[in-house]
């Protein structure tokens, strides 16, 4: 085929070399930096995408499909492999029949998650080969290399991407289409590869030492390693968007650049060594290739003087390769305290958050608020369990209604495990719609079964927001725009054996006060399902919101909501009307104390009055 | 682009010729259409037939937070992310947010500014105060003199809508790349439905007038 030069971050690249390498199921859980795999996929009519209740879900379809004989693949982001390792060490065992593919996006630096973690070490725990791209082409090229290894050494392949790799868009040429699919093979029974029962999981288990001492002899010549002779007087191994950083600050150093960085090609690692001077390894977080070459008995350097934590960045490794030596002492340009201290700018629940109300309501009863216009309270008399989405952000100030947030649906579980350490305070769990879905019913049954006495709250906004707004088994629609079946929150819940149920309007102030004193004063554990949907899923702009400068009083209730819309200058409030969405929220109107908020035609008809 | 107008400057450095890349820098705030400008930056460097890498750091949220978007063009580009003191253009869409990123900037690097102030909460809230004009410049000048304020924001709400700005703000840095107009226009075409194309031409034909202002 004519090829094609197009513009292409690097998930859609991947997503489109797996198209072109022929996978018919498609599956994951939204988590940045990985969501836009599946989103892109999933427009290609003639394969079958979903969106997985969560990432273990996700890995036992997959699993299924490639067990059937069709191509599968499933993406998530580096926490979502912690919430899969049991089916994906599952298939490492059983292996697979047609290809199977994992992506797994790491977050160094953590620009969007709750950790940092080197995902690099479980393709060594799971003894499954690993591939890693270092832009866009590669991320393109290298998963038809991952479906054939997948087939050729019955294995699942994992490839490992990073926010810089997943998010930077960069220039692929398009030199293939789709191949035409196998035709699948259907599932064949044969029960000692499939039934992991421990007879047959100690048959499978030295298959597993068999295959990986297979695949590193393949490492050898994989095309994707690849040695970039310079000067020798240095060698770099590298991979990922190291190698990019490294090739900019280092332009006339050999390399020994890798696609696979599990298993290692030892004789290749060798054979460069011994051609160079110094050798040294530039990668990202954890020394893995650096630990696992220096047990070959090679000397190298690396950790020693790039970070092991964060982001790297070509500044990152000029100023360390400079400390160790490898790069020549240059006038050090004049950088000491250039960067001012200036306000900073933390990301905020925008305006007409159907989360903020309940927030609010949180903060001011238990007095959390801060503000120059009101101290802080006394000590706070709720514990609030929080969990991930949007909603976190709940935890910056004006509102800092969130005093927990560690992974995805611990919120419940926290909170009960508060309440059974015999804390006197009442203890809410917060969590969202999807999140709920997610990890959020198996605590809940906890919870009921061990007779806790929690509240918890279900920040329903028909949406899963955070990540760019996917849908979910609450929506009722398929990652591929189908109307489907939509679980019933309020029925799961009651199914699950929970008698106070209670669903309230997300922007109906007076309620949501109501609700959560009602659920307070309960000797039994609540659900309260606060509905409303994201401002920006569901734009609906109306009749925005302004102040009435001579009623208003500047008492700053209304900027303890932490509205965007919402600002001061110079001793006044106003209401920014481009933001305000007005008719749908309202908030800040129902809880002015002067009336001095509402719409242009009230407020100035009460001016003329 | 160093130098005005020209192509990518050529360097020789032993073993391979390797192009100076032109790195841009273009910073704001969520939900200010920065993420679509860079786009259009990278889309139309990729038609005129350069070698072009984009990122965009965003942190968690859809809006309302520090958005900071990295090009780089040339005839062959390394890195996405641009190293500290090498941004050779700033176009940034708020006030404050062009002196957040002063150590990026290259010595005598031109700062392109949209003359708006979006406070961010803690201002807001009587915390901190929002920098002025002056200290905001006076910051900048440690590295540069080439700051230039466009009105940008009040130009497009003459237009009718305050959403044109990432197209004004392309306006203005079109006219110092080496770039041609049919291909920028093309490029903001092909990404905007049919209905908004030519009001959101004539902001970028508004931003590329204020740019020729610019003096390199």
């Amino acid at each position: 085929m004519a090829k094609v030069i197009r513009l292409l971050s690097g998930n859609e690249a991947l997503a489109l070399g797996a198209y072109h390498a022929g996978v018919g199921v498609a599956t994951a859980y939204p988590g940045t930096p990985s969501t836009e795999i599946l989103e892109s996929i999933a427009r290609f009519g003639d394969i079958y995408a979903e969106w997985s209740t969560n990432e273990k879900v996700a890995m036992e379809v997959a699993l299924g499909a490639a067990y059937a004989g069709v191509r599968s693949l499933v993406s998530m982001k580096h926490v979502g492999l912690n919430v899969a390792i049991d089916p994906f060490m599952a298939a490492s065992t059983t292996g697979v029949n047609a290809g199977m593919v994992v992506i797994e996006a790491d977050d160094p630096g953590i620009h969007s998650s709750q950790n940092e973690q080197d995902n690099r070490h479980y393709a060594k725990l799971a003894k499954v080969p690993m591939l890693e791209p270092s832009d866009s082409q590669e991320a393109y090229e290298l998963m038809a290399y991952a479906f054939d290894i997948s087939e050729k050494f019955d294995t699942p392949v994992l490839v490992h991407t990073t926010t810089r790799i997943s998010h930077s868009k960069s220039v692929v040429e398009v030199n293939s289409s789709r191949i035409a699919p196998a035709k699948p093979t259907g599932f064949q029974h044969d029960v000692k590869k499939y039934v992991m029962l421990p007879a047959h999981a100690r048959l499978r288990r030295p298959l597993l030492e068999e295959r990986l001492a297979k695949l590193a002899a393949y490492a050898e010549t994989f095309p994707l390693n690849r040695v970039e002779w310079g000067e020798r007087h240095l060698g770099v191994i590298t991979s990922g968007v190291a190698y990019q950083y490294a090739r900019e600050i280092f332009p006339k150093t050999s390399f020994l650049k890798l696609g696979m960085t599990y298993p290692l090609p030892e004789d290749l690692i060798r054979h460069f060594a011994a051609q160079v001077d110094r050798l040294i390894i530039i990668e990202e977080l954890d020394p893995f290739l650096q630990e696992n070459i220096q047990a070959m008995g090679i000397k190298v350097t690396g950790k020693e003087f790039i970070p092991r934590l964060g982001e790297l960045s070509p500044g990152v490794i000029e100023k360390s390769s400079r400390t160790a030596g490898l790069l020549a002492e240059t006038a050090p340009r004049q950088t000491a305290n250039i960067a001012p201290e200036l306000p900073k700018r933390p990301p905020l629940l925008c305006p007409g958050c159907p989360h903020t109300g309940m927030f609010f309501v949180l903060s001011s009863m238990d007095k959390r608020s801060t503000s120059r216009f009101k101290d802080k309270g006394s000590e706070p008399k709720l514990i609030i369990t929080g969990d991930i989405g949007c909603y976190t952000l709940a935890a910056y100030p004006p509102l800092n209604a969130m005093d927990t947030t560690a992974c995805m649906g611990a919120s419940i579980g926290q909170a009960l495990g508060i309440e059974k350490a015999g804390s006197n305070q009442k203890v809410i769990a917060v969590i969202g719609d999807s999140t709920f879905l997610h990890s959020g019913i198996t605590p809940l049954v906890n919870a009921v079964y061990n007779e806790g006495r929690i509240t918890v709250i279900i920040l329903d906004n028909r949406t899963t927001a955070m990540t760019g707004h996917q849908e979910h088994p609450g929506t009722g629609i398929s990652a591929q725009g189908k109307e489907t079946t939509a679980v019933d929150l309020e029925q799961l819940v009651r199914g699950i054996g929970v008698r106070d149920v209670k669903v309230v309007d997300a922007f109906n102030m007076k309620a949501l006060r109501t609700r959560v004193r009602s659920a307070l004063s309960s000797p039994e554990l609540s659900v309260i399902i606060v509905r409303g949907a994201c401002s920006v899923h569901v734009p609906r702009r109306s009749s925005p919101r302004i102040v009435d400068t001579e009623r208003c009083n500047q008492c700053g209730v209304c900027l303890l909501i932490g509205c965007p819309a919402i600002q001061s200058e110079n001793e006044r409030i106003y209401i920014d009307t481009t933001l305000c969405v007005g008719d749908t929220c309202t908030i800040c109107e129902q809880l002015c104390p002067q009336q001095a908020i509402g719409p242009r035609s009230r407020i100035e008809v009460t001016k003329s009055s | 682009m160093p130098p005005a107008g020209d192509r990518p400057q050529v360097q020789d450095r032993g073993n391979e010729i390797i192009v100076k890349n032109s790195n841009l820098l273009i910073t704001g705030v969520g939900g200010q259409g920065i993420i679509l400008a860079s786009d259009i930056i990278s889309e139309t460097a990729l038609t005129a037939g350069y070698d072009v890498k984009k990122t965009d750091t965003l942190g968690m949220a859809q809006r309302g937070g520090s958005v900071v978007s990295h090009v780089r063009i040339g005839s062959r580009v390394w890195s996405p992310l641009i190293k500290e003191g090498e941004v050779d253009i700033l176009l940034a869409f708020e006030k404050l947010e062009a002196a957040r990123w002063i150590q990026f900037l290259r010595p005598g690097a031109i700062v392109i500014i949209n003359n708006h102030a979006l406070p961010p909460l803690s201002v807001n809230l009587g915390n901190e105060p929002y920098p002025s004009d002056e200290q905001i410049a006076n910051i900048l000048k440690q590295r540069t003199d080439s700051i230039y304020f466009v009105d940008g924001t009040s130009r497009v709400k003459e237009l009718g809508n305050t959403r044109m700005l990432n197209m004004f703000m392309l306006g203005c840095v079109s006219s110092l790349l080496p770039l041609k107009v049919n291909i920028w226009k093309e490029s903001i075409s092909r990404r905007l439905p049919p209905g908004i194309q030519q009001i959101n031409i004539t902001a970028f034909n508004q931003g590329r007038k204020e740019g020729k202002n610019v003096h390199i």
